[in-house]
């Protein structure tokens, strides 16, 4: 067996990376609304398709930049995420039901998915598309180089805004306590609404960067779900920096599987990460 | 056995003379109790890219038999049900319309899982099940099911043949292999196969890579081929591997001489640039030789037309759709040279018989009810698909390019 070469383990690293940062931008939305919220909100998953096939109709079809679709697609998702979570607050839907209820919305969400654009694979044809920067024998492409600078801006934007705002401290007494955070004069019921439009938008984010990296299909949204749910688990329910961080170790980890052994053992990484953390750390997930 | 173009389109042309562009006389209007053929597709589900394909073409079929005076002057009625790409859904379906709606006959639905489990259902019930697209022939061991796909009964065998036949042909044959693959069992046993071929005539393998359905990153993928820089890569790739094993390609500059994929999704490959040169193997393209044929030439214009309506981004008729109309085709043939709807009489008569098909004349009588191998090779050529192996296949003035390569 003849060793990977520098440039291949470089490559793969940065392959991973670029992949990592998309669970991690995905997970983001993800992990807050199940640590902060306390819904598991299956349907992240099929906003962040939704997102992807309406870029893929403005860029694609109308000629809008797809980064200037963020201007549409950020405030609709940031609606509908608000508007989500009113309904799951009407009808006072338990964590687990909140599982249930939004599995059924992405099933709805991926029929009209299929309905508007059919099953057939979509591709976006962006300007971004051709382009990739070098960095010795390393290439740098630049759709997954705006995926990496969206993910790592918005979590640590995040992170930022919840470790040192008045509003981030105020959701964070909000997750913890609501009693006696509303006690303090926190409007527990608005800062939910907000935070659920966030979570609602960052899915639309990550959707704009599927878009720009990958072939569309509406099944596709499940394909996301296990190692994005494995990512949110290893980064800690509600820590914005969780994601990331173990979006990317999971993506170089797989990658460099795939560079130096069988790329069919990939898969098996990130649940094994996953497996070993939750015996070395039980406490993780609470 | 392999039937030459000559054969093919004098055979097509007496078929589609009898049929569908020679002006007929006003076909009977059928009558009666509808005959109602059931079946199901992968309507939604991963799988649903290509069961629309399916979908439209049973619907083409059916419109034009009902307009020919339908089967044995009855309307012909297709029961279809939505499986949702799940072959333990298909075979609950197959049995509630072999039981609750007492379907005549049964058609297949596509893909090898659902093919199987609708196999069982029909064998428990004694019914005749022509299916599409069944990946691997030694599974159908059922003696009332006949495939609609021309593969043979070993294309782990065949498919490489063909394709290493095609290389060594070309202007520059292949010192070097590297065989990288999903392990979707369809193509998996083929790269295997493919493997085996290559080590029997020479070619030295510089690697072998296997990677579970599914995979995301195809970017060290790439960078392994890169390195070890093989002549010909075999890429057991499925639906849209081969174009994601592409672009990662490209995005480290690498674009290799030869490179065969083998189940690619055709229309995103079209659209992407580096994948001109790309190989696949084709039982149909909509260009002649097999345009000639006037009943595949109306499918093809049809086709075309209700799949812009149905906004099918893809609308040219290919492996699936032709396997599908040839499904069509073999129950049609059945049921008017058996002048009835009995399964057995059917099943022996298909035995017994060619089947005058788009994709060619097709028979039953070899292992598995599997004949002859029919593919051809296609390749991808200034953002088309054309045809260029065998010879007498190739679509007018197409012949097998190659990168770097002047022919």
């Amino acid at each position: 067996m003849t060793l990977p070469s520098a440039t291949l383990l470089a490559q793969a690293v940065l392959s991973g990376l670029f992949t990592g940062a998309l669970y991690g931008l995905l997970g983001l939305g993800l992990s807050l609304s199940w640590g902060m919220l306390r819904q598991i909100n299956l349907s992240h998953f099929a906003l962040a398709f939704l997102g992807a096939y309406l870029t893929y109709e403005l860029a694609g079809r109308h000629g809008v930049d797809p980064l200037l679709t963020l201007v549409f697609i950020v405030p609709v998702f940031f609606a509908i995420g608000a508007g989500l979570h009113a309904l799951l607050a009407r009808f006072q839907v338990s964590p687990f039901n909140s599982l249930l209820v939004t599995f059924g919305i992405t099933v709805i969400v991926e029929a009209a998915l299929q309905w508007f654009w059919t099953a057939d694979y979509r591709r976006l044809e962006s300007v971004y598309a051709e382009h990739r920067l070098r960095l010795g024998p390393l290439f740098l492409p630049v759709p997954e180089l705006i995926t990496l600078g969206l993910a790592v801006g918005l979590t640590l934007a995040v992170w930022l805004a919840l470790a040192r705002t008045d509003v981030g401290k105020a959701m964070r007494a909000a997750s913890q306590d609501a009693p006696v955070a509303a006690a303090f004069g926190v409007n527990q019921g608005a800062l939910a609404l907000a935070l659920s439009g966030l979570n609602a938008a960052l899915a639309g984010v990550a959707g704009v960067c599927i878009a720009l990296v990958y072939t569309l299909t509406p099944s596709q949204i499940y394909a996301w779900i296990g190692v994005v749910f494995a990512c949110v688990m290893l980064g800690g329910l509600g820590r914005p920096l969780g994601p990331l961080v173990a979006g990317c170790i999971i993506g170089i980890t797989e990658a460099l599987t795939m560079a130096v052994a069988a790329p069919s053992w990939a898969p098996l990484v990130s649940f094994s990460l996953l497996i070993l953390v939750l015996l070395v750390r039980p406490g993780r997930l609470a | 056995m392999r039937i030459d173009r000559r054969t093919f389109v004098a055979a097509a042309g007496a078929l589609g003379a009898s049929v569908l562009v020679r002006p007929q006389p006003a076909a009977a209007q059928p009558a009666g109790t509808p005959i109602r053929i059931g079946s199901t597709l992968a309507l939604t589900g991963p799988l649903s890219a290509t069961g629309l394909v399916h979908k439209l073409t049973g619907e083409i079929y059916v419109d034009s038999l009902n307009k020919r005076g339908g089967l044995l002057g009855r309307p012909v009625e297709w029961v279809l049900k939505d499986d949702q790409s799940k072959p333990d859904l298909a075979r609950t379906l197959y049995e509630q319309l072999v039981t609750a709606d007492k379907v005549d006959l049964l058609i297949g639905p596509y893909a090898t899982g659902a093919i199987l489990s609708a196999m069982g259902v029909a064998q428990r019930y004694n019914k005749t099940l022509v299916h599409h697209t069944f990946g691997i022939p030694k599974l159908a061991k059922y003696s009332q099911q006949f495939p609609a796909w021309s593969l043979g009964p070993e294309p782990e065998k065949t498919t490489p043949a063909m394709v290493l036949d095609a290389l060594a042909a070309s202007g520059k044959p292949p010192r070097t292999i590297a065989v990288v693959t999903s392990k979707f069992p369809s193509v998996h046993f083929v790269a295997l196969g493919a493997r085996e071929v290559a080590r029997q005539r020479g070619l030295k393998e510089v690697l072998f890579l296997e990677w579970d359905f599914g995979n995301r990153d195809f970017g060290p993928i790439a960078g392994r081929l890169k390195e070890a820089n093989p002549d010909f890569i075999w890429n057991g790739a499925l639906g849209l591997e081969g174009s994601q094993l592409l672009d990662a390609m490209k995005k480290i500059d690498y674009a290799p001489l030869h490179h065969f994929y083998h189940f690619p999704s055709p229309a995103p490959m079209l659209k992407a640039p580096e994948a001109n040169g790309a190989l696949a193997t084709t039982i149909f393209e909509g260009h002649p030789p097999f345009t000639d044929n006037p009943v595949a030439a109306e499918f093809v214009k049809t086709y075309r037309e209700r799949a812009t309506q149905a906004n099918m981004p893809d609308t040219a008729v290919e492996t699936q759709a032709a396997a599908s109309f040839s499904a069509w085709q073999i129950i049609e043939a059945a049921v008017v040279a058996t002048k009835g709807l009995d399964d057995k009489a059917m099943a022996d008569w298909l035995r017994a018989n060619r089947v005058d098909t788009i994709q060619g004349k097709l028979r039953f009588d070899g292992p598995n009810n599997y004949g002859d191998d029919l593919s051809k090779i296609k390749q991808v050529q200034d953002g088309k698909w054309l045809t260029v192996w065998p010879k007498e296949w190739a679509a007018p003035g197409a012949r097998l390019r190659t990168r770097g390569v002047t022919s």
